[in-house]
């Protein structure tokens, strides 16, 4: 480790040696800090730098680069940054360093060794301007106990399963919905893209015209809603984030829930789950178009431009990035971009083996994307979510996805 | 002649020191207008800028000068804009009129000295301490349509469970809701404020002559206490327009799927901080500075015709 940091800090640097001892890092509140975090005086002792890091939630972390960034700051030099949300945005502002040269010179940092899609997701006009650190696929959360007492051997293989196994479900268990999901306009969206991918649709279709009103879209959006409307909570809210569905399911009050993996340590750790015991992990059903979850990079890590200091910030990325914290993390139950550690044994014996397996599935049938990949990509999850909400109140799909579509194109236009 | 060196104050300035004294009152001002100058105006005319451009994606990108087609675009824009209008109006005129009631029975009963009247205080005093963004998220976890504490306590009294924040219709009156619960203490504190400095004469000659306590509060309290309640007024009318953490916390961005309770300070920060349209969300900042200019300015114009 030590000699690969000596390596590396030759072939990177040089351009702005100048730069301070103390690095300042912007990260997000999530497993993969806390983890770094506990990992950080190792990184310090190694390259006698003084790492400062700043920790926020999502929103206000996004907050704080829209204010610092567009002031033109130095005083963040890595930043823990959004590829699919931000990303282009940034990239087109000129708030990345191009990290091209850095990554693929340095042959400890091994840059081929990351995923394909992550890496297109980080990459903006042919330059590197950012490091894949987290990949998110979606998966299926399920109740084996509730299943094995309306008698199924196994969880549902296809949507049109999900949704008799949702009915008997509930049917039985009476309190209790069939299946909950993301019900917030801009918050479905990411988790509705695999229900739209698997129906054969997608957001924009292979010419760059919106596609939200095909008719696959429009079965993607009537099943999404109906489930949740026939079979969610009773309660049925149009603003569930991931943090009130998956109460919803942690509290034992719903048999089925389609979510990211990543978050899958709040279902299974008993200090926060009532369901800890019972809860298995299954691929994304498979719709007419078969099993297409999404499979994204949900976090990569950029260097400011602005930064005075980004030889040191591209050393921590090194470190933070490299093949052993990735391990590291894996294990800690942070699914991460490159290869060879999906490779390796030990990077998966941590997780629930239904949850490996189902992860194995969806990084092969995977779609790169989960949301518009435009740079205006608030707006459009906004544009594109409206119909999810009104087919869970029961209001006209057809009608809602064209007006989406509509409003979509005219954003695709505005963009060229 | 060492006596005569002793200062004189008149004779021996010279050069800055004259300057100085000559124009002391600019001096002594100058700390706060350039605070003023620097926190204030400044922002207020980069603002006034921004809104005549089509800045977007980044401020210092380039954009271009537009004139007031900005102005145009919100304005006729009834899909956002006006809707957001309507409920920042509609927030404050419902918040306001139940806080300046509710705040006037409770400052009343608290008025005149009774057993306990110290724990009573405290304990309404608290919704104030509290951090608004705070209170947010306590309300929506006591408000979750599935899990939530409210919905329990209506069921042991047979009444269904409601949607509260998750309903489309009933999320603006909830927010309504628990920022009266958040801001009526105030209301009680200045209105009680008024109510101690009042003289007892009036009120003792009125129950000399055979008053009721509603006569007596209609005719002879209120009219002396009505300075202070427009004082309560003006003061909560402009913090309840600019209402922002509350609706943030409990509804998110956009105030929600079907942007049921974006004000219109919801609004500018979703242009701003979501959609990046600086032009616009300045230009929308702009329009809600004029009213609450305007608002404030109907108030104590009122005032003023209240106190001839």
């Amino acid at each position: 480790m030590v000699a690969a940091l000596g390596l590396s800090a030759c072939g990177g640097g040089g351009d702005d040696s100048g730069g301070s001892d103390t690095l300042r890092v912007t990260l997000v509140n999530h497993v993969w800090t806390e983890n770094i975090k506990k990992a950080l005086p190792e990184f310090e002792q190694q390259s006698g730098l003084k790492v400062e890091v700043t920790q926020l939630g999502e929103d206000q972390l996004s907050d704080q680069y829209n204010v610092k960034l567009n002031a033109g700051s130095s005083d963040i030099d890595v930043m823990m940054y959004r590829p699919l949300q931000e990303g282009k945005l940034f990239a087109k502002n000129g708030y990345l360093t191009d990290l091209t040269d850095r990554a693929k010179e340095d042959s400890a940092f091994d840059f081929a060794d990351f995923q394909g899609p992550p890496v297109q997701a980080t990459t903006y006009e042919e330059k590197l301007v950012g490091i894949p650190i987290i990949t998110e696929q979606e998966v299926l959360y399920y109740r084996k106990d509730l299943l094995q007492k309306s008698g199924f051997s196994a969880p549902p293989k296809t949507l049109d399963e999900l949704k008799t196994m949702a009915a008997k479900v509930e049917a039985d268990n009476p309190g209790t919905a069939g299946f909950v999901a993301r019900t917030g306009k801009a918050a479905a969206v990411t988790q509705f893209s695999s229900f739209l991918f698997s129906f054969g649709g997608d957001f924009v279709d292979g010419s760059g015209k919106a596609s939200v009103n095909t008719e696959q879209a429009k079965q993607a959006y009537a099943y999404y809603g109906g489930l949740l409307r026939e079979h969610g909570p009773e309660n049925i809210s149009t603003d569930m984030s991931w943090s009130e569905a998956m109460a919803i399911f942690t509290q034992g009050k719903a048999a089925f829930y389609t979510e990211a993996n990543s978050l899958y340590k709040n279902a299974t750790d008993p200090a926060k789950s009532k369901v800890s015991d019972s809860v298995g992990f299954a691929p994304f059903p498979a719709g007419p178009a078969g099993s297409k979850p999404y499979n994204i990079p949900s976090w990569a890590l950029g260097v400011n431009e602005g930064s005075e200091n980004q030889a040191n910030a591209w050393k921590f990325i090194q470190w933070a990035a490299g093949k052993d914290q990735t391990l590291a993390q894996q294990k800690g139950g942070v699914p991460g971009a490159r290869t060879s550690v999906w490779a390796n044994p030990e990077g998966i014996a941590t997780y629930p083996q239904d949850l490996a397996e189902a992860i194995k599935v969806s990084t092969e049938n995977g779609v790169g994307h989960d949301r518009p990949l435009v740079v205006k990509v608030a707006e459009s999850r906004e544009i594109v979510g409206q119909p999810i909400v009104d087919a869970i109140t029961g209001k006209d799909v057809a009608g809602s996805a064209a007006t989406a579509n509509e409003a979509f194109q005219k954003l695709l236009d505005d963009e060229k | 002649m060492a006596s005569l060196a002793s200062p004189q104050p008149s004779g021996e300035l010279t050069g800055w020191t004259r300057w100085a004294n000559n124009n002391r009152k600019w001096l002594f001002a100058a700390p706060a207008m350039t605070f003023v100058g620097a926190l204030i105006i400044f922002p207020l005319a980069w603002t006034i800028y921004l809104s005549l451009t089509d800045a977007e994606g980044s401020v210092r990108a380039e954009s271009e000068f537009i004139g007031f087609a900005n102005y145009l675009e919100v304005l006729s824009d009834t899909d956002r804009f006006w809707p957001a209008v309507l409920r920042t109006v509609g927030f404050t005129g419902v918040a306001l009129l139940f806080e300046i009631v509710l705040g006037m029975a409770v400052a009343l009963l608290l008025w005149r000295p009774f057993r306990g009247e110290r724990w009573v205080r405290v304990a309404i005093l608290l919704p104030l301490v509290a951090t608004p963004v705070a209170v947010g998220m306590m309300w929506r976890l006591i408000f979750d349509p599935n899990i939530g504490m409210a919905n329990q306590i209506l069921g042991w009294v047979g009444i269904g469970p409601q949607p509260w924040l998750a309903g489309q219709h009933s999320a603006l009156p909830t927010t309504i809701f628990i920022d009266i619960w958040q801001w009526t203490p105030m209301v009680v504190l200045i209105l009680l404020a008024g109510l101690t400095s009042l003289s007892n004469e009036p009120d003792e000659a009125a129950r000399v002559d055979g008053a009721s306590a509603w006569q007596r509060f209609r005719h002879v309290t209120l009219p002396l206490l009505m300075p202070t309640v427009i004082v309560a007024i003006l003061l909560r009318g402009i913090d309840a327009l600019k209402t922002f953490d509350i609706l943030y916390a409990t509804k998110g961005r956009g105030g929600g799927s079907f942007h049921e309770v974006e004000t219109l300070n919801v609004y500018a920060y979703g242009l701003s901080f979501d959609y990046n349209e600086y032009g616009i969300s300045s230009t929308v900042l702009i329009i809600f500075f004029l009213i609450i200019i305007g608002s404030m300015w109907a108030l104590t114009s009122r005032r003023k015709k209240g106190a001839q």
